[in-house]
């Protein structure tokens, strides 16, 4: 790789030797993508996907601690993952005494840690950063640092940054030292597609399934979906928003999508269109038959298949405003329909503490809590990670979530369904 | 016995027994609860790879594409080679991956006196030749003896 003089000399131990080793790390990393310099990082803010204090990760905060004992803080403020806890979301007794004896022992130490690095502020813990509520949404073309793979994938996609897919640790430490070695999706080649995906399904896919089908056909690769702006239009606006953030989190997890143009509609594809598409690119087309032979796929690792859901979790990754507006009024008028007043399963729905600060000043706010309905700020995926609660039947319509844990997928539409008493 | 030749992420030199995915293999959840509840021979908890869920990783040459899923990936690899509880080494048949190649690297720099070595672009061939329970040698300079 070639540094330049300032790169060499960081790596040299210029600026001591724990900087030193964090230029190491990454040239090592970019060495590995054959990547031939570093480039600087330009975001205003970094996002890191490591939120918990997880016990058994005592290396990571060993790590950190020799970062900010070296004094080597990084230069951007950042936003990380969800919190792993909530107390306003239902556990029983043994549970939440794993949670906070076995599991998370570690979380208010490793909170301490993330405030000496240049956490943005105490609410900046969620995975939908980019979030206007939220406030770090990096400008297109920026070069960014960032891990979290559904944040990243929808920088990439929907506001045209640019950032590959890093694993937390790497996030901090190329906002520490200030660069980020240049290969895959920070170039212009990396971003070509390599796939075509047609959709000609006959009604608007569902967001998290689609994204799935996606995500195990092409793995890392980039795809071009031509065929979906007829359901979701050519605009950027809240819903398609949405949509694309939920999309894109289910490529990201399902396989390893760090990029998708959606033509007529993401930026570049609206500027670049089929001249995105590589040569040879292969063709992957989604019908309905397809939709439904994936979902069908899906392994049920619940103890008993035929169990009654004890719990319900909405916003994996975190809901907009939109979305939990959109929800409170499809609860309500799927509750008059089935008789009933309140959700008849416990049911989470997760978003931003900013988006929850946002809807809190609504009037849907009171309306949702009303039908039974919990929000919290909390990660689901940390709460499924509990093994007392991987034994409950959850149900979902993450995509992520179902990927991760025990929790059993369903469409949004059975979702509502279910939790509201209605007929299967 | 075959011989393969691949390119060193980090290098090392080791001996162990294979365990094969031809399958992603997700870091996060293989290894998770093995790491968090203290499974002394790090058995695979991703129930979603139908190859590995179930078998010890710890001390095995891991034989896969490539790894997938949470970008916590490579910190959890990093922290199962800070605990002692990786793989012997990783071979990739492709080209490694982000997350994979964090991991390699965080431990390589920032865990003294661990060695695990990873190698990669050991091709097609490799990933169908090589089957669970085949005497697995990594040398320096990439070569992976399989027998």
């Amino acid at each position: 790789m070639k540094l330049t003089e300032q790169q060499q000399q960081i790596l040299d131990g210029a600026q001591g030797e724990t900087m030193a080793k964090v230029m190491k790390t990454m040239v090592m990393y970019g060495e590995a993508f054959e990547a031939e310099t570093m480039v600087p990082v330009t975001s205003k803010h970094n996002h890191l996907v490591t939120s918990f204090g997880l016990k058994v990760m005592s290396p990571v905060y060993d790590l950190m601690q020799q970062l900010i004992d070296a004094g080597v803080e990084s230069g951007q403020t950042f936003s990380v993952d969800p919190r792993p806890v909530d107390k306003n979301v239902p556990a029983n007794f043994l549970q939440n005494l794993v949670f906070n004896k076995f599991m998370y022992t570690k979380q208010d130490f490793y909170e301490g840690q993330l405030s000496k690095l240049g956490l943005m502020d105490k609410n900046a813990f969620t995975c939908t950063c980019y979030m206007d509520e939220v406030g770090n949404k990096p400008g297109k073309g920026d070069i960014l640092s960032w891990a979290e793979s559904s944040a990243v994938v929808y920088a990439n996609s929907v506001l045209g940054a640019r950032c590959n897919r890093n694993s937390g640790i790497i996030d901090i430490m190329g906002s520490i030292v200030g660069y980020v070695p240049y290969f895959g999706l920070l170039t212009d080649e990396g971003r070509k597609a390599t796939w075509i995906v047609e959709i000609k399904t006959t009604k608007k896919p569902e967001a998290q399934l689609l994204g799935s089908a996606i995500g195990m056909k092409v793995m890392e690769d980039v795809p071009f979906v031509k065929g979906l702006d007829k359901w979701l239009g050519s605009e950027l606006n809240d819903t398609a928003c949405a949509y694309l953030k939920d999309f894109g989190a289910a490529t990201a997890s399902n396989g390893a999508v760090g990029l998708y143009h959606i033509e007529n509609l993401t930026p570049e594809a609206v500027e670049q269109g089929e001249s995105l598409i590589k040569e040879g690119a292969k063709v992957y087309v989604i019908d309905d038959a397809e939709l439904e032979r994936v979902k069908k796929e899906y392994p049920v690792i619940w103890k008993n298949p035929d169990a009654k859901p004890k719990l319900c979790f909405v916003g994996c990754p975190h809901l907009s405003l939109e979305q939990l507006k959109d929800w409170t009024v499809k609860i309500e008028e799927g509750l008059k329909q089935t008789g009933k007043k309140k959700v008849v399963i416990n049911t989470v729905f997760t978003a931003s503490p900013g988006v929850l600060e946002a809807f809190e000043k609504t009037e849907y706010a009171a309306r949702l809590k009303a039908t039974g309905v919990i929000t919290s700020y909390i990660c689901p995926l940390m709460y499924m990670n509990n093994p007392l609660c991987k034994k409950m039947p959850v149900i979902t319509s993450s995509n992520k979530l179902r990927t991760y844990t025990s929790a059993r997928y369903y469409t949004d539409a059975e979702i509502l369904t279910t939790i509201t008493g209605g007929k299967s | 016995m075959k011989e393969f030749k691949g390119r060193v992420i980090t290098p090392g030199e080791v001996t162990a027994e294979a365990v094969v995915t031809t399958e992603g293999f997700n870091t996060l959840a293989s290894l998770q609860m093995a790491l968090q509840f203290g499974d002394k021979e790090v058995k695979c908890g991703d129930q979603s790879n139908k190859q590995l869920y179930g078998k010890p990783l710890l001390g095995k040459a891991l034989c896969l594409p490539q790894t997938i899923g949470s970008t916590t990936g490579g910190l959890v690899l990093y922290c199962a080679c800070s605990m002692g509880k990786s793989p012997a080494c990783m071979l990739f048949s492709s080209h490694i991956d982000s997350l994979a190649a964090a991991g390699a690297v965080l431990a390589d720099v920032w865990v003294e006196g661990t060695s695990m070595p990873v190698i990669d672009c050991l091709g097609d061939e490799f990933l169908d030749y090589v089957k669970d329970g085949m005497n697995i040698t990594v040398k320096e300079d990439g070569t992976v003896v399989v027998e």
